[in-house]
């Protein structure tokens, strides 16, 4: 859901009427208007303003300019949709003469969790590989710059998770995690009071480790080569689809099949002449070598 | 008057018989049919084969060829939406390798112009003697028939589905494919500057990939930018490894300071189907004493290839690699039948040469269901 954002006359020409206006407050020496320092983003408020007779009030924010005619001589509502931004702002009241002040609009209470979970894949047991980020928000969509405490709460599939509290600096949490030696997914929340988001890094299986294979003889001068399950060095298997390459030398020369692990195991068939050396790999990873003398 | 007139009528009527007698290909086929010279013979056909006449150029071979027109005309014209399909003869040279009075052996060499570039076929013909004419004999492609079967596919498929373009600043979405440029060589060849090396997927899912190369001054400055093309497996598997070569023609090694490399990988939709076995590769010279590394390709799946490039890394005792070629093949892989391909290595690398790697590139149309 995005913020509705109020332009009550268009751009340039308001800008350019509201600078002459702001010089013009200036060089009359205007009396200062009496506002409140700070203001919380969408709580109306109101100042007051002495005199008598009407005069125009200009409202200038961070993204939003308001234009009306109000009555002197009591208090001047200025409502809450006039500062959903948070930032500074100035009104100048023009009667005779201009008068004019400034105040800044903070962040409401935190309604919003940007929540930023990288990658959406990681290999099991790397070192700071998962990066949470989460940016705090009111409601209106400002940066809640105050101080305050994300908990990131850390779910793996196997194993017992934990929570870790952040405090937020200019806005911000952020921590940096491990991945844990299972694989699946893990759920990271995000929760600052009762505002909660969730994410998803699914953990998979890092490089093949220990990688071997064996050669079954078949007919017609074929044998037919077959890895143990893949696994990396945690023991998780490596998913379907990944690429083994089966290598067998012989002397009709070199043949090669790249062929992807299916249910956990990658298979192909070579033919072979006579005396072969056939090797296996996944990846950068070298597995070992089988030797065939010639009798099949 | 009279006279004159009627015989003007009957000159240009046989002048016009004539041109269109060699229009339609009279001149060439008399040639055929009276070719004194096993060269004769073998250009004549070729002319046919060129102009798409295959049932005259067929007609023309000697009786002892054992193909047969359907056979004779899948194998020229292609057949299955293979490359030879989109191609056309371009030109065909022919030099004499033996010769006596009755049988002869020519050295034909064919270039066929294709969609992806010019494909060479270089074969020894026989050519006999039949009467006063010579006619070439054609032997008929050797393909192993395999019988009618099903052949169950039931390979991965990944499908992706990224993120909503309405949801929030913030929410998840899956990321890129991490790949890994593993090696990286420049050498300096004829006229020009050359990148090659290898790039690993070393992601869980399937990776459109593509490696740029920028030549770099002494002061930094862009010489050139270039992309790898199509000398590069584009579509990785997890932990599939792919050559790339990037060729900068007109550049000199000596103007290039470094090189920067950028790998860009997407997240697609791929198949791990089909299979594509590279066996008995050895490297050899061909007919024209061009180092090549040969082999045949099998296609395990059951689906029809209809294009298939070859793409070879060659390593040197190191395990450097030092070069990458690569190869279309012009014939369709159909279900487990072995099909011949060669790819030229040039001497001075085929000198060098220690260890070799094959992958193989393969398009398939889209079935219909």
């Amino acid at each position: 859901m995005q913020r509705s954002n109020f332009i009550h006359f268009a751009g340039c020409k308001a800008l350019a009427v509201c600078g002459l206006l702001c010089v013009w407050s200036a060089l009359a020496g205007a009396a200062d208007l009496q506002v409140p320092a700070t203001v919380v983003a969408g709580q109306a408020f109101s100042i007051s303003a002495e005199g008598s007779g009407q005069a125009t009030l200009y409202l200038l924010g961070p993204d939003h300019a308001a234009k009306r005619t109000v009555n002197l001589g009591g208090d001047l509502q200025i409502s809450s949709s006039d500062v959903h931004a948070a930032g500074r702002y100035q009104i100048i009241l023009c009667g005779s003469p201009c008068t004019s002040a400034t105040f800044e609009v903070q962040a409401a209470q935190p309604a919003h969790l940007s929540f930023f979970l990288h990658p959406s894949r990681v290999p099991v047991s790397t070192h700071d590989s998962i990066d949470a980020t989460a940016f705090v928000f009111d409601q209106y969509f400002n940066l809640d710059l105050s101080s305050s405490a994300v908990d990131f709460r850390v779910t793996p599939a196997s194993g017992a998770g934990f929570s870790r509290q952040v405090p937020t600096r200019h806005g911000v949490a952020t921590i940096r995690m491990d991945s844990t030696q299972h694989e699946g997914p893990v759920h990271v929340t995000a929760v600052l009071g009762k505002v909660e988001e969730a994410r998803v890094v699914q953990q998979v299986a890092a490089e093949a480790c220990g990688l071997r294979m064996k050669a079954l003889p078949g007919a017609n001068n074929t044998v037919t080569v077959e890895t143990e399950p893949v696994r990396d060095c945690s023991g998780n298997s490596l998913p379907d689809g990944t690429v083994v390459s089966f290598t067998e030398v012989d002397k009709a020369g070199k043949s090669t099949v790249d062929t992807p692990i299916k249910k956990g195991i990658a298979r192909a068939q070579l033919s072979v002449h006579g005396r072969a050396q056939i090797t296996v790999a996944c990846g950068v990873v070298l597995g070992n070598e089988v030797a065939l003398d010639g009798r099949l | 008057m009279k006279w004159g007139l009627a015989i003007f009528i009957a000159a240009a009527t046989v002048i016009l018989v004539a041109v269109a007698w060699v229009q339609s290909g009279g001149l060439k086929q008399h040639a055929m049919f009276s070719a004194t010279t096993p060269e004769q013979a073998v250009q004549s056909l070729m002319s046919q084969i060129q102009s798409h006449n295959y049932q005259q150029a067929y007609a023309s071979l000697d009786r002892s060829s054992d193909t047969d027109l359907a056979s004779f005309t899948r194998e020229m014209a292609g057949s299955d939406s293979s490359l030879r399909t989109l191609s056309s003869l371009q030109s065909a040279d022919v030099s004499p390798l033996h010769a006596d009075n009755d049988q002869a052996v020519v050295r034909l060499r064919m270039t066929w112009s294709s969609a992806l570039g010019s494909l060479d076929d270089v074969r020894d013909v026989h050519v006999r003697r039949d009467g006063s004419v010579w006619r070439v004999v054609w032997p008929k492609l050797a393909l192993p028939n395999e019988p009618p079967q099903v052949v169950s596919v039931n390979y991965l498929r990944w499908e992706v589905i990224g993120r909503n373009a309405s949801q929030n600043w913030g929410a998840q979405d899956v990321d890129s494919p991490k790949v890994r440029i593993t090696s990286m060589n420049a050498i300096s060849r004829p006229g020009r500057v050359v990148i090659l090396g290898e790039v690993e997927n070393e992601d869980t899912v399937p990776a459109y990939l593509n490696v740029n190369a920028t030549l770099l001054k002494a002061d930094g400055s862009p010489i050139e930018e270039e992309g790898s093309f199509d000398l590069i497996s584009h579509v990785l598997l997890p932990k599939q490894v792919s050559p790339y070569r990037i060729d900068f023609p007109g550049v000199r090694m000596d103007a290039v300071k470094s090189v920067r490399m950028d790998a860009r990988a997407l997240l697609v939709p791929a198949s791990a189907d089909p299979v594509i076995a590279v066996s008995d590769q050895t490297v050899t010279k061909d007919g024209l004493a061009r180092s090549v590394l040969q082999g045949k390709l099998v296609n395990e799946s059951g689906r029809p290839v209809n294009i298939a490039q070859v793409l070879a890394a060659y390593y040197d005792n190191s395990g450097k690699v030092i070069w990458v070629s690569d190869g279309y093949v012009d014939q369709a892989l159909m279900p487990q039948v072995p099909v011949p391909f060669a790819v030229d290595i040039p001497d001075d690398i085929a000198a060098r040469l220690n260890n070799y790697r094959v992958m193989v590139n393969h398009y398939s149309q889209q079935s219909s269901n």
